[in-house]
């Protein structure tokens, strides 16, 4: 492709963190127990925010919102919703 | 059969740290279509909430080109940068496959604003892949009556309750006579995935209807976003279908309240979990509003069962 001229250069990039750090909206955290955890990755499928590793099961608290669909969604209930200090 | 939850691709196109709400279903619908159609997509949006869960320019929080467009062009400008490719692929500015047009708009922008255009591009079956992410209200700016929202519900604009039924708008994309439509919700992700596959692979227009329960507009629990998506599924207020070149297949579990074989859940049940629906469900007249509401949903049934049976 020819090279872009100024007037189709973008205003944004994509970039993690687009709208901040948005871990700091937490009310409250979702702590995964391993030990009832069967690695379904339901949690994984459904977290809107795309910080559940689907492998390891383990989440990015630096962006993770807290919203606790995880929680819900886990069948063994392996996720429980913790109080943030 | 559905591709397993375990076999979905990797990639990620929705990027973590979005502007969205916690629990927005429209973010997490939007990161299956991201799973389906991968990187080589163009996507346009005009104002909603997914324009401002994009978060803060010169950031972006989707791993596509991004067009902000006007409200009314959804159908329009995808049209035009579709043509845009093409022309481009014929002059050799292009090389390998085209991207994959496509936009992802509020049932506002769908039913309402956008419409004429949107009807206009499918009448002329433009290479593109319509969106409507359902929210049912125009939710970015503070939950507003639209066509999708359904009867009996509360807004800032229905304040003793919505009095008229919803469009079935995915129909009546059907009957553009187009290649692709099918409506599909965040409770059944694969079910969601596959659609999207499907659409990604067929020349001409698709149109593509998401229900997107949100919490904010509907007043339930915010970790309850899928549990809704379900619940609307199971009820039958929200039915899962597809039609490829006219020919409608509907997808579990409504293909068995279709056939018979099962009777959706009361939709009061649903009904009760939603504080939009709460002035309502109190009024002296609940059990006569409940009743309609019910029929709308019997009805729609009714209808889908008996068009699916046309298939010339
Ligand atoms: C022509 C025009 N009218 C009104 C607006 C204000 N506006 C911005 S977002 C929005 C709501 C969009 O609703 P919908 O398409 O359902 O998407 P949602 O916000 O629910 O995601 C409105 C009315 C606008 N930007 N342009
Ligand atoms: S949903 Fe629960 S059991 Fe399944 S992977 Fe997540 S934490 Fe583990
Ligand atoms: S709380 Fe919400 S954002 Fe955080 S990991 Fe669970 S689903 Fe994802
Ligand atoms: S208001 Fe609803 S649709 Fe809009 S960003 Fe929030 S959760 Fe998503």
């Amino acid at each position: 492709m020819r090279s872009v001229t100024k007037a189709y250069r973008p205003i944004s990039w994509p970039t993690l963190g687009a709208g901040g750090d948005t871990g700091s909206w937490r009310v409250h955290r979702p702590v995964v127990n391993h030990e009832l955890c069967t690695k379904c990755q339901f949690c994984w499928v459904y977290c809107p925010e795309a910080v559940i590793d689907r492998k390891k099961i383990t989440i990015d608290y630096r962006y993770c919102k807290g919203c606790g669909v995880c929680a819900v969604e886990c069948p063994t209930g392996a996720i429980a919703m913790e109080k943030e200090e | 059969m559905a591709t397993s939850i375990k076999k979905l691709p990797e990639i990620e196109q929705v990027l973590s740290g979005n502007g969205a709400c916690g629990g927005c279903p429209a973010t997490m619908a939007l990161r299956m279509v991201g799973k389906a159609l991968g990187p080589n997509a163009i996507m346009l949006l005009t104002p909603a909430c997914s324009v401002a869960s994009m978060g803060m320019t010169p950031k972006l929080g989707y791993n596509w080109p991004c067009i902000n467009i006007t409200f009314a062009s959804a159908g329009s400008s995808a049209s035009g940068i579709s043509h845009a490719l093409e022309i481009m692929q014929e002059k050799g500015r292009i090389e390998g496959e085209l991207p994959t047009v496509f936009s992802w708009v509020g049932d506002g922008g769908t039913y309402d604003i956008g419409f004429q255009a949107l009807s206009a591009a499918a009448e002329r079956n433009e290479n593109i892949i319509h969106f409507c992410y359902n929210n049912e209200a125009y939710s970015n700016t503070g939950v507003q009556r639209s066509g999708a929202t359904p009867r009996g519900t509360f807004t800032t604009t229905t304040p003793t309750g919505k009095r008229q039924p919803k469009k079935n708008m995915a129909h009546m994309m059907l009957e553009h006579n187009i290649p692709y439509v099918a409506t599909a919700t965040v409770a059944y992700p694969a079910d969601l995935y596959d659609k999207v596959v499907k659409a990604k692979s067929i020349k001409g227009m698709k149109y593509i209807e998401i229900l997107a329960p949100c919490y904010l507009g509907w007043q339930f629990d915010m970790p309850d976003t899928v549990q809704l998506s379900r619940m609307a599924v199971r009820s039958g207020a929200w039915l899962l279908w597809e039609a490829e070149n006219g020919k409608i297949s509907f997808s579990n579990p409504t293909a068995h309240f279709i056939n018979g074989k099962k009777t959706p859940d009361q939709v009061n049940e649903y009904l009760m979990r939603q504080g939009r629906f709460s002035r309502l469900l109190q009024g002296p007249d609940a059990k006569e509003r409940i009743a309609e509401i019910q029929g709308d949903v019997d009805r729609e049934i009714a209808f889908m069962r008996e068009r699916a049976k046309i298939t010339i």
